[in-house]
């Protein structure tokens, strides 16, 4: 029977619970023995020319081996590889430490070696860095304006505009809402927000021989190791990257940081091992920040609400240098128009740099912005039409016969149902009932009104086309057991639990019998690592392939010893090995094949790469809020959604992927924003002051199950670790809108806070 | 300055400096590394133990403030109630049957929080188990998953 569909326990669990799970901070290793820790001075100015840097009064403190910046490291550590190439070298090339200026606050200037982490961290206070104030360009408004430009040699804030590669149509010659009876137009904010996993960036290295030895917190382990071995010019086999458990990433810990990348010539230049871990506010201001868009929607159709027309202009805020957050405005573009057949789209899409710290690829990555702005625009426009936004919805979706669906941008959906989605998230919700209590409270002027919020989405996983592509490796050991490699790396999505079980349904073995090896440079030998919502569907099927090809030569082994026809002999988990299909009770075991393998130098072992196309994600959320009237406070008594990621192997851990995206969904329609202020100065730089939601704040989640597979994988399996996050902001947010349309409210900015809501409650009663 | 501090039953006898966190002294100097640093602000929970039997954020006290208390950390949680051979604490227990953990960083924090709120609070609802974890951050469920273990375990045990 198979493991599919079972909610197995996971692997991992008794040790995280019983003792904790290993994080880079926790690893005790011999070779790290007498470790040194280095802590970074950074920068306290948005924009500023560095005029000096005394690290004297540092360097003499106790415990204190040196003080270094930009200058005394080397150009033999090469400039860092840059992971998308498309923007100027100025703003793609960040210098290891600041070089003659610095460009947000958080940037790192100097860093401090000593003996304890306490020394390192006061004798970085002592560093004193002389900056002449330039004037600093902070938030997208001001950004785009160009009248502080940050790189004089490009002359412009503009990083780049995707019209000029040919990467998005920008907005052509044809009227496209010349025949719209109805037209809205709307700015909308998509914030920028903080991916805050719980365990911020740590790293430890040591130079044994020649050989770099890393242990890092990172996504990704063999870009980790990539990127290390091109600047510090060693071959690949010669630098180790080891990730122990990692305490979440959410994006930010994709591909490698300028902090990380000195550490290495750090521990070389002292000849000591090297330890760093860094701080939450360390984390909130210097390592990266999600979402930053400013977006122009225009949306137009007939009166009776069907849509014709739709247009998006994004402005995505790059920060200071230009990662891979300055990249997605495309992803925004290719999942323009969502889940609509809207016959007309256009968009621009263009990324600016600021002061403001580097943005990344946070949970969504550019999907949960193109569905904010559609789902936004479709609610202005049922609200100008006077219809229902469910019906407005419903009347404008791809139909699910019309899979695979080309949009007008030429992204290749491969299988939705979207209506049904939508109706399923409905029926739970009890939508009528909900209309009904709105209905009441209304009439009754009630203080807290209801709120009914809708969002349908579809999202691209493992893109964007033509896909990607994961490695694994399975072996049979000498006793008949396996071992499964995988190139994919968990950060607390379980993969010890659902590759293992992808590996026992195809080997017919039980899970305990299998061991799960990941995250080490040296145990496996390709890698790309977890994000963008690949693991399973590129990972998994990479396991699968593997375990069958091990199967297919073991079946010819055990055929041999059951003097029997290969095609007649299969693998069984019940019979515990192989035998001739009907007769189970003369069978073979693995370890029986395992041995006879070896005497006939066959290799049980199977390695390789899958390669297979992005999938399509969709789904609906209905979000319920209480808006007091009086005080603007929100409330959400419930939430529910229906997410289809294709084939679901274990309910828990896709259960649990939306449970997590679902409340950061909700955490930005009302509680988190990073904020600067009109210099560039952080003001939530740490947890006191970041809104990061928590357990009082949401409800528990009722979720819908569909599933509809993809074809493009043989797992039929979608990406799931995004979703939540893509359909939950909108929802909320027009929940939000929806308690007070009553009122006259069209439209509210995200995040809700009190203040913004009490203000338009203010501002529409004033009106009428 | 020495302190003596009981960790998990065993007695522990360090010279600390008066500046050093009790978390800083739990993972550095005792080298229990199960308990972890989540935030520089008291507000996310992960370093959450027990002292003497009520829980407390171990970065919010200093190491020589527990001279002579006793502590309990998730590395002895299960020992506590006498469970053998694998076994975990019912609260351990319930995490895991309800799956809910996920990178497992907030974890002992948030499963010593949770002992000690069932311990003020043997039978609470839903609402007052959310208000009870409201100090304790974590990034990956949703909460959703860690409410339904700590409700399941009030009600006699993970199902």
């Amino acid at each position: 029977m198979s493991i599919m569909g079972t909610r197995v326990l996971r692997k991992e669990d008794p040790k995280f619970l019983t003792e904790g799970a290993t994080y880079t901070a926790d690893i005790s290793h011999p070779k790290l023995k007498g470790a040194v820790h280095a802590h970074f001075v950074r920068s306290t100015m948005a924009h500023a020319k560095i005029l000096e840097i005394d690290t004297s009064e540092a360097a003499s403190q106790p415990g204190v081996l040196a003080v270094y910046t930009a200058q005394d490291i080397p150009e033999s550590v090469a400039p860092a590889p840059v992971m998308v190439p498309v923007f100027p070298p100025s703003m793609m090339h960040r210098p290891h430490l600041a070089t003659g200026s610095v460009r947000f606050v958080g940037e790192p200037v100097a860093v401090v070696v000593a003996e304890t982490p306490a020394q390192a961290a006061d004798a970085a206070d002592l560093v004193f860095a002389d900056y002449e104030p330039l004037p600093a360009a902070v938030g997208l408004a001001q950004a785009e304006t160009d009248n502080t430009v940050i790189y004089e040699d490009v002359g412009s804030n503009t990083a780049v505009d995707f019209k000029n590669m040919n990467m998005v149509t920008g907005i052509g010659e044809e009227d496209i809402f010349a025949d719209c009876e109805v037209v809205v137009e709307h700015d909308l904010i998509n914030h920028r927000t903080a991916p805050a996993p719980l365990e911020g960036r740590s790293m430890a290295c040591v130079w044994d021989d020649g050989r770099l030895i890393v242990w890092a917190s990172t996504q990704t382990p063999h870009g980790f190791r990539d990127n290390l071995a091109a600047v510090y010019g060693l071959e690949a086999e010669n630098c180790q990257v080891i990730a122990p458990d990692v305490g979440g990433g959410f994006g930010q810990k994709i591909g490698i940081t300028a902090d990380e990348i000195v550490l290495p010539w750090l521990s070389q230049s002292l000849n000591r091992p090297i330890r760093w871990t860094e701080t939450r506010t360390e984390n909130l201001t210097a390592c990266g920040h999600g979402r930053a868009q400013l977006q122009k929607v225009k949306i137009g159709g007939s009166q009776g609400g069907q849509i014709k027309a739709y247009r998006l202009q994004i402005t995505g805020d790059a920060g200071a240098y230009t990662g891979l957050g300055a990249f997605l405005p495309f992803y925004t573009h290719l999942m323009a128009p969502g889940v609509y057949n809207f016959p007309k789209v256009e968009t621009t899409a263009k990324s600016v740099v600021s002061n403001t710290t580097p943005t990344l690829a946070y949970r969504g990555a550019g999907r949960p912005e193109a569905t904010a702005a559609i789902e936004r625009a479709v609610d202005l426009f049922a609200a100008e039409c006077g219809l229902s936004p469910v019906e407005v919805r419903r009347m404008n979706l791809i139909s699910k016969d019309s899979f695979p669906y080309t949009t007008p941008h030429g992204t290749e959906y491969d299988t939705g149902d979207y209506e049904t989605a939508l109706n399923l998230a409905l029926e739970a919700a009890d939508y009528p009932a909900l209309l009904e209590e709105q209905a009441r409270r209304r009439a009754q002027g009630s203080v807290k009104q209801l709120g009914i919020g809708v969002s349908v989405y579809v999202e691209i996983t493992g893109g964007p086309a033509p896909g990607g592509q994961e490695f694994a490796k399975v072996e049979i050991t000498p006793e008949g057991k396996a071992k499964v490699y995988s190139g994919s790396f968990s950060h607390g999505q379980g993969h010890a639990t659902t590759f293992v079980s992808v590996a026992a349904d195809q080997l017919g073995m039980d899970i305990d019998d299998i061991e799960f090896i990941q995250g080490d440079t040296d145990l496996v030998a390709e890698g790309t690592g977890t994000f963008g919502s690949r693991s399973f569907q590129f990972a998994g099927s990479a396991v699968y392939d593997a375990s069958r090809s091990v199967v297919d030569v073991a079946r010819e082994i055990a055929a041999g010893l059951l003097e029997a026809n290969v095609d007649d002999v299969l693998v069984d988990a019940e019979a515990d090995g192989f035998h001739v299909a009907g007769t189970p009770a003369v069978a073979v075991s693995w370890a029986q094949v395992a041995g006879a393998a070896q005497e006939q130098g066959k290799k049980l072992m199977h390695e390789g790469q899958h390669h297979a196309n992005c999938t399509y994600p969709f789904g609906a959320h209905v979000i319920v809020v209480e808006v007091d009237t009086e005080t603007g406070q929100v409330t959400v008594p419930q939430v529910v959604t229906c997410d289809d990621s294709g084939t679901i192997f274990n309910p828990n851990i896709v259960e649990g992927q939306r449970h997590g995206g679902i409340a950061q969904g909700i955490a930005q329609a009302l509680t988190e924003e990073v904020v600067f202020d009109e210099d560039g100065n952080p003001i939530t730089s740490n947890f006191a002051d970041y809104g990061f939601i928590s357990a009082a704040e949401l409800p528990s989640f009722k979720l819908v199950p569909l599933e509809t597979p993809t074809p493009h994988n043989p797992l039929g399996a979608k990406g799931i670790g995004e979703s939540g996050a893509i359909g939950a902001t909108p929802a909320t947010q027009s929940a939000v809108v929806n308690a007070l349309s009553h009122l006259g409210v069209r439209h509210i900015d995200i995040p809700l806070t009190p203040e913004r809501v009490w203000q338009a409650i203010v501002d529409a009663t004033a009106q009428n | 300055m020495e302190i003596a501090v009981k960790i998990n039953g065993e007695q522990h006898r360090h010279d600390v400096e008066p500046r050093t966190l009790l978390v800083h002294y739990i993972r550095d100097t005792v080298g229990l590394t199960g308990t972890n640093i989540g935030c520089d602000t008291s507000s996310c929970g992960a370093c959450t133990i027990h002292l003497n039997g009520e829980s407390v954020k171990s970065c919010t006290m200093f190491a020589v403030q527990a001279d002579g208390e006793e502590l309990l950390t998730i590395e002895g949680l299960a020992a506590s109630v006498n469970a053998t051979d694998g076994q975990m604490h019912p609260m351990q227990e319930a995490f895991r049957s309800c799956h809910a953990l996920q990178c497992g960083y907030c974890t002992p924090g948030m499963v010593m929080a949770s002992v000690s709120l069932l311990e003020e609070n043997p039978n609470p609802n839903e609402q007052e188990v959310r208000q009870g974890l409201e100090g304790n951050l974590c990034r990956c469920t949703g909460y959703h998953n860690i409410v339904k273990a700590v409700l399941e375990c009030a009600q006699g045990g993970a199902k």
